[in-house]
Protein backbone atom coordinates (compact mmCIF):
# COMPACT_ATOMS: atom_id res chain seq x y z
CA UNK A 1 0.00 0.00 0.00
CA UNK A 2 1.20 3.60 -0.90
CA UNK A 3 2.76 5.51 2.69
CA UNK A 4 0.66 7.64 4.47
CA UNK A 5 1.77 11.47 4.51
CA UNK A 6 3.47 13.17 7.70
CA UNK A 7 0.23 15.22 7.85
CA UNK A 8 -2.05 12.21 7.73
CA UNK A 9 0.48 10.47 10.62
CA UNK A 10 0.10 14.07 12.60
CA UNK A 11 -3.62 13.59 12.96
CA UNK A 12 -3.26 9.93 13.12
CA UNK A 13 -0.98 10.31 16.32
CA UNK A 14 -1.63 13.48 18.16
CA UNK A 15 -5.79 13.50 16.56
CA UNK A 16 -8.01 16.78 17.60
CA UNK A 17 -11.58 16.74 19.00
CA UNK A 18 -12.02 13.16 19.76
CA UNK A 19 -14.62 13.31 21.95
CA UNK A 20 -18.47 13.70 22.36
CA UNK A 21 -20.40 17.01 22.47
CA UNK A 22 -23.02 17.36 24.83
CA UNK A 23 -26.38 18.76 24.11
CA UNK A 24 -24.69 18.73 20.58
CA UNK A 25 -26.81 21.09 17.88
CA UNK A 26 -26.11 18.07 15.18
CA UNK A 27 -25.00 14.66 14.85
CA UNK A 28 -23.80 12.93 11.76
CA UNK A 29 -23.45 8.98 12.08
CA UNK A 30 -22.08 6.97 9.21
CA UNK A 31 -20.49 3.52 7.78
CA UNK A 32 -20.71 0.21 9.61
CA UNK A 33 -18.57 -2.25 10.81
CA UNK A 34 -19.11 -4.29 7.42
CA UNK A 35 -16.90 -1.97 5.79
CA UNK A 36 -14.88 -1.41 8.20
CA UNK A 37 -15.48 2.45 9.14
CA UNK A 38 -17.32 4.24 11.53
CA UNK A 39 -17.52 8.03 12.08
CA UNK A 40 -19.93 10.01 14.28
CA UNK A 41 -19.44 13.67 14.51
CA UNK A 42 -20.62 16.29 16.89
CA UNK A 43 -20.91 19.89 16.03
CA UNK A 44 -22.21 22.89 18.46
CA UNK A 45 -23.59 26.01 16.45
CA UNK A 46 -24.35 29.45 18.42
CA UNK A 47 -27.23 31.89 17.39
CA UNK A 48 -24.84 33.41 14.63
CA UNK A 49 -25.23 30.14 12.94
CA UNK A 50 -21.23 29.68 13.50
CA UNK A 51 -19.66 26.39 14.33
CA UNK A 52 -18.14 26.73 17.96
CA UNK A 53 -17.18 23.02 18.46
CA UNK A 54 -16.76 19.89 16.96
CA UNK A 55 -15.77 16.61 17.92
CA UNK A 56 -15.86 13.24 16.63
CA UNK A 57 -15.77 9.64 18.00
CA UNK A 58 -14.51 6.64 14.66
CA UNK A 59 -13.76 3.18 14.90
CA UNK A 60 -11.32 2.87 11.17
CA UNK A 61 -8.03 2.49 10.01
CA UNK A 62 -5.66 5.22 10.47
CA UNK A 63 -6.81 6.96 7.26
CA UNK A 64 -10.49 7.42 8.94
CA UNK A 65 -9.37 8.68 12.40
CA UNK A 66 -6.73 11.35 10.09
CA UNK A 67 -9.67 12.47 8.08
CA UNK A 68 -12.25 12.55 11.13
CA UNK A 69 -9.40 14.86 12.79
CA UNK A 70 -9.09 17.08 9.93
CA UNK A 71 -12.96 17.74 9.03
CA UNK A 72 -13.32 19.27 12.77
CA UNK A 73 -10.38 21.42 12.50
CA UNK A 74 -11.13 22.64 9.09
CA UNK A 75 -15.19 23.22 9.98
CA UNK A 76 -14.54 25.19 13.53
CA UNK A 77 -15.28 28.53 12.95
CA UNK A 78 -16.83 28.21 9.70
CA UNK A 79 -20.70 29.51 9.74
CA UNK A 80 -22.73 26.78 8.87
CA UNK A 81 -23.09 27.70 4.71
CA UNK A 82 -19.54 27.21 4.94
CA UNK A 83 -18.49 24.49 6.80
CA UNK A 84 -21.34 22.27 4.92
CA UNK A 85 -18.75 23.02 1.36
CA UNK A 86 -16.38 21.64 2.80
CA UNK A 87 -15.58 18.63 0.61
CA UNK A 88 -13.68 15.19 1.00
CA UNK A 89 -11.10 16.60 -1.65
CA UNK A 90 -10.20 19.49 0.47
CA UNK A 91 -10.01 17.61 3.50
CA UNK A 92 -7.66 15.09 0.91
CA UNK A 93 -5.69 17.95 0.14
CA UNK A 94 -4.80 19.65 3.86
CA UNK A 95 -4.08 16.30 4.73
CA UNK A 96 -1.25 15.93 2.02
CA UNK A 97 -3.23 13.24 -0.16
CA UNK A 98 -4.16 9.90 1.03
CA UNK A 99 -3.32 6.46 -0.55
CA UNK A 100 -5.89 5.75 -3.14
CA UNK A 101 -7.30 2.98 -1.48
CA UNK A 102 -8.28 5.10 1.52
CA UNK A 103 -10.36 7.26 -0.60
CA UNK A 104 -13.41 6.27 0.96
CA UNK A 105 -12.08 7.32 4.54
CA UNK A 106 -12.54 10.92 3.13
CA UNK A 107 -15.82 10.61 1.54
CA UNK A 108 -17.24 9.01 4.68
CA UNK A 109 -16.04 12.08 6.51
CA UNK A 110 -17.54 14.35 4.12
CA UNK A 111 -21.03 12.40 4.49
CA UNK A 112 -20.45 12.50 8.29
CA UNK A 113 -20.25 16.35 7.69
CA UNK A 114 -23.61 16.50 5.78
CA UNK A 115 -25.32 14.53 8.19
CA UNK A 116 -24.29 16.43 11.10
CA UNK A 117 -25.48 19.56 9.82
CA UNK A 118 -28.75 18.53 7.97
CA UNK A 119 -29.52 17.26 11.74
CA UNK A 120 -28.71 20.64 12.94
CA UNK A 121 -30.87 22.17 10.56
CA UNK A 122 -34.10 19.65 11.82
CA UNK A 123 -33.41 20.41 14.97
CA UNK A 124 -33.52 24.07 14.36
CA UNK A 125 -36.62 24.00 12.32
CA UNK A 126 -38.08 21.96 15.24
CA UNK A 127 -37.11 24.56 17.81
CA UNK A 128 -38.34 27.43 15.85
CA UNK A 129 -41.78 25.48 15.64
CA UNK A 130 -41.97 24.70 19.21
CA UNK A 131 -41.43 28.20 19.82
CA UNK A 132 -43.70 29.59 17.68
CA UNK A 133 -46.47 26.96 18.81
CA UNK A 134 -45.95 28.05 22.33
CA UNK A 135 -45.49 31.94 20.91
CA UNK B 1 12.99 -1.32 20.74
CA UNK B 2 11.91 -3.10 17.44
CA UNK B 3 9.99 -6.29 18.17
CA UNK B 4 9.52 -8.38 14.93
CA UNK B 5 5.97 -9.91 15.42
CA UNK B 6 5.68 -10.61 11.70
CA UNK B 7 7.18 -14.29 11.36
CA UNK B 8 4.15 -15.42 9.08
CA UNK B 9 4.53 -12.76 6.43
CA UNK B 10 8.53 -13.39 6.19
CA UNK B 11 11.40 -14.04 8.73
CA UNK B 12 14.96 -12.90 9.15
CA UNK B 13 17.74 -14.78 7.26
CA UNK B 14 19.86 -16.53 9.71
CA UNK B 15 23.14 -16.03 9.95
CA UNK B 16 24.12 -19.79 8.45
CA UNK B 17 21.93 -19.20 5.63
CA UNK B 18 23.15 -15.69 4.76
CA UNK B 19 27.08 -17.38 4.36
CA UNK B 20 26.00 -20.35 2.26
CA UNK B 21 24.26 -17.95 -0.15
CA UNK B 22 27.24 -15.73 -0.37
CA UNK B 23 29.26 -18.32 -1.32
CA UNK B 24 27.02 -20.26 -3.54
CA UNK B 25 27.03 -16.67 -5.45
CA UNK B 26 30.89 -17.58 -6.03
CA UNK B 27 29.58 -20.62 -7.98
CA UNK B 28 28.42 -19.00 -11.21
CA UNK B 29 28.34 -22.03 -13.60
CA UNK B 30 24.48 -22.70 -15.25
CA UNK B 31 23.69 -25.69 -13.48
CA UNK B 32 22.71 -27.18 -16.95
CA UNK B 33 26.06 -26.89 -18.51
CA UNK B 34 28.36 -30.15 -18.96
CA UNK B 35 31.63 -28.21 -18.07
CA UNK B 36 32.91 -28.38 -14.50
CA UNK B 37 31.72 -24.78 -13.91
CA UNK B 38 28.04 -26.53 -14.44
CA UNK B 39 28.73 -29.29 -12.67
CA UNK B 40 30.17 -27.26 -9.44
CA UNK B 41 26.50 -25.51 -9.79
CA UNK B 42 24.79 -28.62 -10.39
CA UNK B 43 26.07 -29.78 -7.46
CA UNK B 44 24.90 -27.15 -4.70
CA UNK B 45 21.15 -27.54 -6.38
CA UNK B 46 21.54 -31.14 -5.77
CA UNK B 47 23.00 -30.70 -2.43
CA UNK B 48 19.85 -28.65 -1.42
CA UNK B 49 17.47 -30.94 -2.80
CA UNK B 50 18.43 -33.90 -0.86
CA UNK B 51 18.68 -31.46 2.33
CA UNK B 52 14.56 -30.81 1.67
CA UNK B 53 13.76 -33.95 0.19
CA UNK B 54 15.11 -35.03 4.50
CA UNK B 55 13.37 -32.40 5.59
CA UNK B 56 9.99 -33.38 3.98
CA UNK B 57 10.52 -37.45 4.19
CA UNK B 58 10.51 -37.98 0.62
CA UNK B 59 12.94 -39.04 -2.49
CA UNK B 60 14.74 -35.85 -3.77
CA UNK B 61 13.77 -36.96 -7.26
CA UNK B 62 10.37 -35.59 -5.73
CA UNK B 63 11.37 -32.14 -4.85
CA UNK B 64 11.11 -29.51 -7.92
CA UNK B 65 12.12 -25.66 -6.96
CA UNK B 66 10.03 -23.15 -7.85
CA UNK B 67 10.02 -19.54 -7.33
CA UNK B 68 8.14 -19.73 -4.30
CA UNK B 69 5.44 -20.48 -2.72
CA UNK B 70 2.85 -18.95 -4.41
CA UNK B 71 4.46 -20.22 -7.66
CA UNK B 72 4.72 -23.70 -6.02
CA UNK B 73 0.88 -23.61 -5.43
CA UNK B 74 -0.14 -22.66 -9.24
CA UNK B 75 2.06 -24.79 -10.77
CA UNK B 76 0.68 -27.79 -8.20
CA UNK B 77 -3.04 -26.93 -8.99
CA UNK B 78 -2.72 -25.98 -12.65
CA UNK B 79 0.10 -28.34 -13.85
CA UNK B 80 -1.95 -31.15 -12.80
CA UNK B 81 -5.48 -29.44 -14.40
CA UNK B 82 -3.26 -29.94 -17.87
CA UNK B 83 -3.60 -33.49 -17.22
CA UNK B 84 -7.26 -34.36 -16.90
CA UNK B 85 -10.46 -33.18 -18.44
CA UNK B 86 -12.08 -33.40 -14.88
CA UNK B 87 -13.86 -30.22 -14.00
CA UNK B 88 -14.35 -30.33 -10.57
CA UNK B 89 -12.25 -29.20 -7.99
CA UNK B 90 -12.17 -28.87 -4.22
CA UNK B 91 -10.59 -26.15 -1.68
CA UNK B 92 -11.44 -24.96 1.86
CA UNK B 93 -12.66 -21.63 2.77
CA UNK B 94 -9.55 -20.61 4.17
CA UNK B 95 -6.95 -20.80 1.88
CA UNK B 96 -3.66 -18.30 1.61
CA UNK B 97 -4.58 -16.10 -1.09
CA UNK B 98 -2.38 -18.01 -4.02
CA UNK B 99 -4.86 -20.62 -3.63
CA UNK B 100 -8.45 -19.10 -2.96
CA UNK B 101 -7.59 -16.84 -5.44
CA UNK B 102 -6.66 -18.94 -8.45
CA UNK B 103 -9.40 -21.05 -7.59
CA UNK B 104 -11.91 -18.21 -8.26
CA UNK B 105 -9.95 -17.61 -11.08
CA UNK B 106 -10.58 -21.83 -12.14
CA UNK B 107 -14.13 -20.95 -11.36
CA UNK B 108 -14.43 -17.89 -14.19
CA UNK B 109 -12.41 -20.13 -16.39
CA UNK B 110 -15.24 -22.89 -16.46
CA UNK B 111 -14.37 -25.51 -13.41
CA UNK B 112 -16.99 -26.01 -10.93
CA UNK B 113 -15.61 -24.79 -7.16
CA UNK B 114 -16.23 -26.50 -4.08
CA UNK B 115 -15.16 -24.20 -0.72
CA UNK B 116 -15.26 -26.38 2.17
CA UNK B 117 -16.02 -24.96 5.38
CA UNK B 118 -14.62 -24.64 8.80
CA UNK B 119 -15.56 -24.87 12.77
CA UNK B 120 -15.68 -22.15 14.97
CA UNK B 121 -12.02 -22.81 15.18
CA UNK B 122 -10.84 -22.65 11.48
CA UNK B 123 -10.61 -26.29 11.44
CA UNK B 124 -12.07 -28.28 7.95
CA UNK B 125 -15.30 -29.46 8.03
CA UNK B 126 -14.06 -33.19 7.04
CA UNK B 127 -17.87 -34.11 6.77
CA UNK B 128 -18.39 -31.77 4.00
CA UNK B 129 -15.37 -32.43 2.12
CA UNK B 130 -16.77 -36.53 1.74
CA UNK B 131 -20.38 -35.23 0.40
CA UNK B 132 -18.42 -32.61 -2.57
CA UNK B 133 -16.27 -35.82 -3.46
CA UNK B 134 -17.19 -37.20 -6.89
CA UNK B 135 -16.03 -39.36 -9.58
CA UNK B 136 -15.45 -36.18 -11.45
CA UNK B 137 -13.81 -34.48 -8.97
CA UNK B 138 -9.60 -33.48 -10.16
CA UNK B 139 -8.24 -32.45 -7.59
CA UNK B 140 -8.65 -31.20 -3.87
CA UNK B 141 -6.46 -28.74 -2.61
CA UNK B 142 -6.36 -27.93 1.15
CA UNK B 143 -3.82 -26.17 3.46
CA UNK B 144 -1.59 -27.37 6.03
CA UNK B 145 -1.60 -24.63 8.31
CA UNK B 146 -3.17 -21.16 8.10
CA UNK B 147 -1.68 -18.13 8.17
CA UNK B 148 -4.13 -15.81 9.85
CA UNK B 149 -4.90 -18.12 12.23
CA UNK B 150 -2.23 -20.93 12.61
CA UNK B 151 -5.18 -24.10 12.71
CA UNK B 152 -3.41 -26.96 11.62
CA UNK B 153 -6.04 -29.35 9.41
CA UNK B 154 -6.46 -32.98 9.21
CA UNK B 155 -4.46 -33.32 5.82
CA UNK B 156 -3.71 -37.23 7.03
CA UNK B 157 -7.80 -37.59 7.35
CA UNK B 158 -8.33 -35.51 4.42
CA UNK B 159 -6.28 -37.61 1.89
CA UNK B 160 -7.53 -41.00 3.68
CA UNK B 161 -11.41 -39.97 3.70
CA UNK B 162 -10.34 -38.57 -1.07
CA UNK B 163 -8.24 -41.63 -1.48
CA UNK B 164 -10.74 -44.38 -0.19
CA UNK B 165 -13.74 -43.77 -2.54
CA UNK B 166 -12.13 -41.90 -5.42
CA UNK B 167 -8.14 -43.23 -5.76
CA UNK B 168 -8.06 -40.82 -8.59
CA UNK B 169 -8.58 -37.80 -7.18
CA UNK B 170 -5.12 -35.76 -6.45
CA UNK B 171 -4.68 -34.08 -2.82
CA UNK B 172 -2.18 -30.76 -2.79
CA UNK B 173 -1.62 -29.13 0.43
CA UNK B 174 0.07 -25.64 0.72
CA UNK B 175 2.27 -26.57 3.69
CA UNK B 176 4.15 -22.85 3.42
CA UNK B 177 3.20 -21.80 6.71
CA UNK B 178 3.26 -25.55 8.47
CA UNK B 179 7.04 -26.46 7.05
CA UNK B 180 9.59 -26.03 10.15
CA UNK B 181 7.00 -25.12 12.28
CA UNK B 182 5.29 -28.75 12.78
CA UNK B 183 6.95 -31.91 12.24
CA UNK B 184 5.72 -33.88 9.36
CA UNK B 185 6.37 -36.07 7.08
CA UNK B 186 5.39 -36.01 3.27
CA UNK B 187 4.74 -39.90 3.63
CA UNK B 188 2.81 -39.72 6.23
CA UNK B 189 0.45 -37.17 4.98
CA UNK B 190 -0.19 -39.02 2.00
CA UNK B 191 -0.52 -36.35 -0.68
CA UNK B 192 0.10 -36.08 -4.09
CA UNK B 193 1.60 -32.34 -4.10
CA UNK B 194 2.64 -30.01 -1.27
CA UNK B 195 4.05 -26.62 -1.66
CA UNK B 196 6.92 -24.78 0.76
CA UNK B 197 8.78 -21.98 0.59
CA UNK B 198 11.86 -20.65 1.86
CA UNK B 199 11.37 -17.23 3.56
CA UNK B 200 9.17 -18.19 5.91
CA UNK B 201 11.52 -20.31 7.78
CA UNK B 202 14.74 -17.90 7.69
CA UNK B 203 15.74 -18.33 4.28
CA UNK B 204 15.94 -16.07 0.77
CA UNK B 205 13.02 -14.98 -0.79
CA UNK B 206 12.39 -15.80 -4.03
CA UNK B 207 13.02 -19.89 -4.11
CA UNK B 208 10.52 -22.69 -2.95
CA UNK B 209 9.82 -26.23 -4.14
CA UNK B 210 7.19 -28.48 -4.91
CA UNK B 211 6.77 -32.18 -4.04
CA UNK B 212 5.33 -33.88 -6.66
CA UNK B 213 4.67 -37.88 -5.32
CA UNK B 214 6.33 -40.12 -7.38
CA UNK B 215 3.96 -41.44 -9.98
CA UNK B 216 1.87 -38.49 -10.33
CA UNK B 217 2.11 -36.34 -13.67
CA UNK B 218 1.82 -32.14 -13.71
CA UNK B 219 2.57 -30.12 -16.72
CA UNK B 220 4.96 -27.08 -16.82
CA UNK B 221 2.56 -23.79 -16.82
CA UNK B 222 5.92 -21.32 -18.55
CA UNK B 223 7.32 -22.77 -21.56
CA UNK B 224 10.95 -23.14 -21.87
CA UNK B 225 14.22 -25.29 -21.68
CA UNK B 226 14.19 -29.38 -19.96
CA UNK B 227 14.96 -27.64 -16.00
CA UNK B 228 12.99 -29.54 -13.05
CA UNK B 229 12.52 -32.23 -14.98
CA UNK B 230 10.67 -30.09 -17.64
CA UNK B 231 8.20 -29.05 -15.34
CA UNK B 232 9.93 -25.92 -14.41
CA UNK B 233 11.97 -24.67 -17.58
CA UNK B 234 14.13 -21.80 -16.57
CA UNK B 235 17.72 -21.74 -15.44
CA UNK B 236 17.97 -22.44 -11.29
CA UNK B 237 18.29 -20.00 -8.70
CA UNK B 238 21.57 -21.29 -7.33
CA UNK B 239 22.40 -19.08 -4.55
CA UNK B 240 18.70 -19.47 -3.20
CA UNK B 241 18.56 -22.76 -3.88
CA UNK B 242 21.23 -23.12 -2.18
CA UNK B 243 20.16 -20.92 1.14
CA UNK B 244 16.59 -22.91 1.51
CA UNK B 245 18.57 -26.37 1.50
CA UNK B 246 20.03 -25.25 4.54
CA UNK B 247 17.72 -23.35 6.29
CA UNK B 248 15.20 -26.37 5.55
CA UNK B 249 17.89 -28.58 7.58
CA UNK B 250 18.34 -25.98 10.21
CA UNK B 251 14.57 -25.53 10.90
CA UNK B 252 13.37 -29.07 10.76
CA UNK B 253 16.56 -30.00 13.40
CA UNK B 254 15.62 -26.90 15.71
CA UNK B 255 11.90 -27.82 15.28
CA UNK B 256 11.33 -28.67 18.92
CA UNK B 257 13.90 -26.58 20.40
CA UNK B 258 12.22 -23.65 18.72
CA UNK B 259 8.36 -24.70 19.37
CA UNK B 260 9.11 -25.51 23.09
CA UNK B 261 9.96 -22.18 23.46
CA UNK B 262 7.53 -20.31 21.49
CA UNK B 263 5.07 -22.79 23.38
CA UNK B 264 6.08 -20.76 26.77
CA UNK B 265 5.88 -17.71 24.95
CA UNK B 266 2.49 -17.98 23.92
CA UNK B 267 1.08 -19.08 26.77
CA UNK B 268 2.40 -15.81 28.10
CA UNK B 269 0.99 -13.83 25.75
CA UNK B 270 -1.81 -15.09 25.74
CA UNK B 271 -1.99 -15.37 29.48
CA UNK B 272 -0.81 -11.75 29.96
CA UNK B 273 -3.40 -10.07 27.21
CA UNK B 274 -6.18 -11.61 28.76
CA UNK B 275 -4.91 -9.88 32.18
CA UNK B 276 -4.70 -6.28 31.11
CA UNK B 277 -7.16 -6.18 28.23
CA UNK B 278 -10.70 -6.79 28.65
CA UNK B 279 -13.13 -8.05 25.83
CA UNK B 280 -10.89 -9.79 23.63
CA UNK B 281 -11.09 -12.96 21.55
CA UNK B 282 -8.30 -15.33 20.89
CA UNK B 283 -9.19 -16.57 17.53
CA UNK B 284 -9.01 -20.53 17.27
CA UNK B 285 -8.02 -23.00 19.42
CA UNK B 286 -4.72 -22.41 21.10
CA UNK B 287 -4.02 -26.27 21.54
CA UNK B 288 -4.79 -27.05 17.91
CA UNK B 289 -2.40 -24.20 15.94
CA UNK B 290 1.26 -23.51 15.34
CA UNK B 291 3.21 -22.96 18.44
CA UNK B 292 4.58 -19.68 17.23
CA UNK B 293 0.89 -17.85 15.99
CA UNK B 294 -1.69 -16.19 17.91
CA UNK B 295 -4.84 -14.43 16.48
CA UNK B 296 -6.65 -12.13 18.77
CA UNK B 297 -9.43 -9.78 18.43
CA UNK B 298 -9.61 -6.31 19.98
CA UNK B 299 -13.09 -5.46 19.57
CA UNK B 300 -14.12 -2.59 18.98
CA UNK B 301 -11.20 -1.03 17.20
CA UNK B 302 -10.02 -1.63 13.59
CA UNK B 303 -6.97 -3.83 13.29
CA UNK B 304 -4.80 -1.48 11.02
CA UNK B 305 -5.07 1.39 13.68
CA UNK B 306 -3.49 -1.29 15.92
CA UNK B 307 -1.14 -1.89 13.61
CA UNK B 308 0.09 1.55 12.91
CA UNK B 309 0.38 2.89 16.81
CA UNK B 310 2.24 -0.96 17.56
CA UNK B 311 4.39 0.62 14.91
CA UNK B 312 5.16 3.42 16.52
CA UNK B 313 6.42 1.32 19.35
CA UNK B 314 8.47 -0.54 16.98
CA UNK B 315 6.40 -3.33 17.35
CA UNK B 316 5.39 -5.30 13.90
CA UNK B 317 2.45 -6.94 13.27
CA UNK B 318 -0.22 -7.77 11.28
CA UNK B 319 -4.15 -8.05 10.37
CA UNK B 320 -6.28 -10.43 9.66
CA UNK B 321 -8.01 -8.27 7.75
CA UNK B 322 -6.74 -8.03 4.72
CA UNK B 323 -7.38 -4.30 2.94
CA UNK B 324 -8.33 -4.85 -0.22
CA UNK B 325 -8.27 -2.15 -2.96
CA UNK B 326 -11.55 0.48 -2.55
CA UNK B 327 -13.21 -1.60 0.69
CA UNK B 328 -12.27 -3.11 3.74
CA UNK B 329 -13.00 -6.46 3.85
CA UNK B 330 -13.13 -8.66 7.04
CA UNK B 331 -11.00 -11.64 6.65
CA UNK B 332 -12.57 -14.62 4.53
CA UNK B 333 -10.58 -16.72 7.28
CA UNK B 334 -12.64 -15.07 10.39
CA UNK B 335 -15.42 -15.46 8.05
CA UNK B 336 -15.18 -18.99 7.56
CA UNK B 337 -15.07 -19.75 11.33
CA UNK B 338 -18.10 -17.43 11.63
CA UNK B 339 -16.85 -14.55 13.72
CA UNK B 340 -18.63 -11.06 13.41
CA UNK B 341 -17.83 -8.38 11.11
CA UNK B 342 -16.76 -5.74 14.44
CA UNK B 343 -14.63 -8.65 16.07
CA UNK B 344 -13.28 -9.65 12.37
CA UNK B 345 -11.94 -5.80 11.85
CA UNK B 346 -9.91 -5.77 15.63
CA UNK B 347 -8.01 -9.11 14.80
CA UNK B 348 -4.29 -8.78 14.75
CA UNK B 349 -2.46 -11.70 14.24
CA UNK B 350 1.19 -11.72 16.12
CA UNK B 351 3.44 -14.51 14.69
CA UNK B 352 6.56 -15.17 16.34
CA UNK B 353 9.67 -16.92 15.28
CA UNK B 354 13.15 -18.17 16.50
CA UNK B 355 14.51 -15.09 17.44
CA UNK B 356 11.66 -13.57 19.27
CA UNK B 357 12.91 -13.36 23.25
CA UNK B 358 10.36 -13.32 26.10
CA UNK B 359 12.07 -9.29 26.91
CA UNK B 360 10.24 -8.78 23.29
CA UNK B 361 7.30 -9.80 24.63
CA UNK B 362 7.34 -8.66 27.89
CA UNK B 363 7.43 -5.03 26.27
CA UNK B 364 4.51 -5.96 23.89
CA UNK B 365 2.44 -6.60 26.69
CA UNK B 366 3.78 -3.63 27.94
CA UNK B 367 2.26 -1.58 25.36
CA UNK B 368 -0.01 -2.89 23.90
CA UNK B 369 -3.44 -2.59 26.95
CA UNK B 370 -2.44 0.97 26.08
CA UNK B 371 -3.20 1.40 22.69
CA UNK B 372 -6.21 -0.54 22.32
CA UNK B 373 -7.50 1.43 25.23
CA UNK B 374 -6.53 4.89 23.24
CA UNK B 375 -8.31 3.38 20.07
CA UNK B 376 -11.12 2.50 22.25
CA UNK B 377 -11.59 5.87 23.75
CA UNK B 378 -11.92 6.94 19.96
CA UNK B 379 -14.34 4.56 19.04
CA UNK B 380 -18.37 5.02 19.08
CA UNK B 381 -18.96 1.34 18.93
CA UNK B 382 -17.44 0.98 22.41
CA UNK B 383 -20.32 3.15 24.01
CA UNK B 384 -22.75 1.21 22.44
CA UNK B 385 -21.51 -2.17 23.48
CA UNK B 386 -21.20 -0.68 27.28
Amino acid sequence: MEQYSSKVMEHFTSPKNVGEIENPSGVGHVGNPVCGDIMELYIKVDDKEVVTDAKFKTFGCGAAIATSSMVTEMIIGKTVDEAEKVSNRAVTEALGGLPKVKMHCSVLAEEALKKAIDDYRERSKDEKNNKDNKG
Amino acid sequence: MRVYLDNNSTTPISDEVKKEIVSAMDVYGNPSSLHQFGVEARNIVEKARLRIAQALGCDNQEIIFTGGGTESDNLAVRGYLKTTSKKHIITSAIEHHAVYNMFNELEKEGYRVSRIGVDKNGILDIEQLKEHLSEETAIVSIMLANNETGAVQPIAEVVSAVKSIYPHIIVHTDAVQAFGKMKFKVKDLGVDLLSVSAHKINGPKGVGALYVRKGVKIKHLVSGGHHERNIRPGTENVAGIAGFGLAAELSVSGIDRNNGQLEKLKIKFIKGIRESIDNITVNGDPEKTLSNTVNVSFNNVEGESVIMMLDMHGIAVSTGSACTSGSLEPSHVLKAMGADPVSSQGSIRFSMGKYTTEDEIDYLLEKLPSVIERLRKMSPLERESK
